[in-house]
């Protein structure tokens, strides 16, 4: 159907990464608005299962493509299959995740087709049968709202988190429409030669708890509070640019606008003053704790709780409170 | 080697950012411009990568009048060339244009086995103009890189490490290559006060879309087809409660609510 809304499903050799399915939810949420059907479309190499989960999330038919050749994910093979789909189908929007996956296949399938696209959107609405698409800019100080109106399918990526991932009903099915499509592996200009996993594997896009030290920590002592704080909770470690600067921590836990963007359910900032900058990152997460020892520092006007004092004291007495309360 | 390095001139983030309402645009004139962060370190990369190979480097920024202070800024690094897009029609590009634009301007450079970009803008902040980059110009599509392995010129082969969710994906790819590089990835230095004043004198050719053969309509706001339609400020957080008595009441309180939440496990 032309104008049905299509979401790409990521994995890793044919599991799907645990939220790609997330945006089956707001996509029925636009095709319901747009009497039409939320799909799901993927390429990969073993898919199967993933169509069979996507039905169970909300999606009425999953587009696939499956070949040898899309064995471990590549971006510009993906994109090329993305787009032929794309191009072949012309559904009337096609969401992905705005993770680095779905950035680098979104705009490359985008620039094949000959068209932009908007990136992490953390608002979609339907207004006078035109989809508007919300966006941060400026590191998080403005909002603008883009459109698109030349381009089919309009395709966007959206924040991850931005939209509730939707309940799973095993018991539905769907249909699955199987295209053929491939790419010779000489025509291909990228090869994997390894991945190599994180030791810290933060996953802070995902994490639904941060607990974040700014320069305030003072150093190696401090982030080892904010990890024994975080292990406690299950939460990811954060830093300010600040921290990551000093060399406290590596830049995979910066948050901020040249960081992460997060959204966690619950941030923890100790000793981050609250520049515009970090702010930017975090401000739309659930929950804000601050805690600094300047009454006046700007993360207090940003926080959902604030306490003033020195972190060397605050944490360790939450972390006694959190040990007897979750007995651990 | 023939070493492309895109350069894109931002408002500094503390000033104050003016808006054109309706076209949606920045008022670029009277903000204090400095180079997008991002790009430091994609034309520190492009420095190293010459250092390690014969070769040249042109930056490139498409961009107003002001853009011409980032591009004298990579002279006073020692690049080799730079030029300067600019055309009346290219105001309102949108991501494609923009990269359709610099795409342009590396086929009219020619032979280039090296493009390096930054990950994404502190204004538009899209993220999206490298790969768009190397989409369009057929090149290896290299992002989040964090650090380049190795280059081997004589063979056309590159191999990086791209920081991604999880960890580090190694990647072998073909040259030529569109490399977009995150912060950390090396430690961009400043141009010594000699390279400033050779810098200074010299003039910053520019290139329009006739030079470019770029047609018209399809860049700018006539061919974008992605557009701003509303800016806003976004609604203030407003500030919570600042908890205040004994330590111990304070932790057992703020301990409380986050228990209440049920997200901690
Ligand atoms: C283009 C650009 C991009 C940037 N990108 C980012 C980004 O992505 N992320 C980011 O974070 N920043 C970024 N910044 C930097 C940003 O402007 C700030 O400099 C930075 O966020 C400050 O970090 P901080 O709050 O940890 O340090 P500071 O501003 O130094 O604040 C430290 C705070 O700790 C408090 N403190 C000190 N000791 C204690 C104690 N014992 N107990 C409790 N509190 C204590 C102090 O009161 C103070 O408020 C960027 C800047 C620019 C110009
Ligand atoms: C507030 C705002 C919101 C916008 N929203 C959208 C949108 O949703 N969709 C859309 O299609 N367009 C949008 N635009 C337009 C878009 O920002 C411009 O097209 C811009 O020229 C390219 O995008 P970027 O700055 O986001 O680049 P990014 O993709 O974030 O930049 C990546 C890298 O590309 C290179 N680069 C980018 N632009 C230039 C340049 N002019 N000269 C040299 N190198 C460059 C740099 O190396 C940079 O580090 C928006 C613009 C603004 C100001």
């Amino acid at each position: 159907m032309a104008n049905d809304v299509w979401v790409y499903i990521e994995h890793k050799d044919g599991n799907a990464s645990p939220m790609s399915f997330e945006l089956l939810g707001i996509g029925k949420e636009l095709a319901d608005n747009l009497g039409s059907s939320v799909c799901a479309f993927v390429v990969g190499e073993n898919v199967e299962n993933i169509a069979k989960e996507a039905f169970s999330y909300g999606a009425s038919k999953v587009y696939s493509v499956e070949d040898g050749v899309f064995k471990g994910f590549r971006a510009e093979a993906y994109a090329k299959a993305a787009s032929f789909l794309l191009d072949k189908y012309k559904p009337e929007v096609a969401l992905f995740r705005a993770t680095s996956q779905g950035t680098d296949v979104s705009a490359a399938s985008a620039a094949s087709l000959g068209f932009g696209l908007c990136t992490d959107s953390i608002g979609i609405k339907i207004d006078g049968g035109q989809i508007k698409l919300t966006r941060a800019a400026f590191g998080g100080n403005y909002t603008v709202t883009v459109v698109n109106e030349k381009a089919k399918p309009q395709i966007t990526t959206v924040r991850p988190k931005a939209f509730a991932m939707p309940e799973k009903d095993a018991s539905k099915q769907g249909e699955t429409v199987k295209e053929s499509f491939s790419i010779a592996e000489s025509d291909l200009n990228t090869k994997v030669l390894e991945f190599i996993k994180s030791e810290v594997a933060v996953n802070l896009v995902e994490a639904d708890i941060i607990v974040s030290g700014g320069r305030g920590v003072g150093g190696d002592d401090g982030f080892k509070m904010m990890k024994e704080l975080a292990d406690i909770l299950g939460a990811a470690v954060g830093a300010s640019r600040a921290a990551v600067d000093s060399g406290w921590i590596s830049y995979e836990h910066q948050v901020g606008q040249t960081g992460k963007t997060v959204k966690p359910k619950i941030y923890i900032a100790c000793g981050i003053s609250g520049a515009i900058q970090h702010l930017a990152g975090m401000r739309t997460s659930d929950c804000i704790v601050a805690i600094n020892k300047d009454p006046d520092a700007p993360i207090f006007k940003n926080a959902s709780y604030g306490i003033v004092g020195d972190y060397k004291q605050v944490v360790p007495k939450i972390i006694e409170k959190f040990k007897t309360k979750l007995n651990k | 080697m023939k070493i492309v390095t895109c350069i894109k001139q931002v408002p500094d983030t503390e000033a104050e950012i003016k808006w054109d309402i309706p076209k949606g645009t920045l008022k670029r004139d009277g903000m204090d411009p400095i180079i997008n962060p991002f790009d430091e370190f994609a034309l520190e990369e492009a420095l190293l990568t010459r250092e390690n190979f014969d070769g040249d480097i042109i930056a490139i920024s498409m961009g107003p009048e002001k853009a011409s202070d980032v591009l004298r800024n990579a002279l006073a690094l020692t690049v080799n060339e730079v030029h300067r897009l600019t055309d009346d029609a290219f105001a309102g590009s949108d991501t494609y244009a923009t990269a359709y634009i610099l795409a342009a301007a590396i086929k009219k450079i020619g032979d280039v086995d090296v493009v390096f970009c930054g990950k994404q803008s502190t204004d538009g902040n899209t993220g999206v103009v490298g790969a768009e980059l190397a989409s369009i110009l057929g090149f290896s599509q290299l992002t989040y890189v964090s650090k380049v392995r190795q280059i081997d010129a004589a063979n056309k082969k590159i191999v990086v490490e791209r920081s991604i969710e999880g960890g580090i994906e190694v990647i072998e790819a073909k040259l030529p290559a569109v490399v977009s590089v995150i912060k950390g990835i090396n430690e961009p230095r400043l141009p010594n006060l000699m390279g400033i004043r050779k810098a200074a004198k010299i003039e910053i050719p520019a290139w329009n879309a006739d030079d470019l053969g770029i047609d018209k309509a399809k860049v700018g706001h006539e061919g974008a087809s992605t557009k701003v339609v509303e800016i806003a400020v976004p609604p203030p957080r407003g500030a919570g409660e600042i908890l205040k008595g004994e330590l111990e009441d304070i932790a057992n309180i703020v301990t409380d609510k986050l228990i209440d939440l049920k997200v901690i496990k």
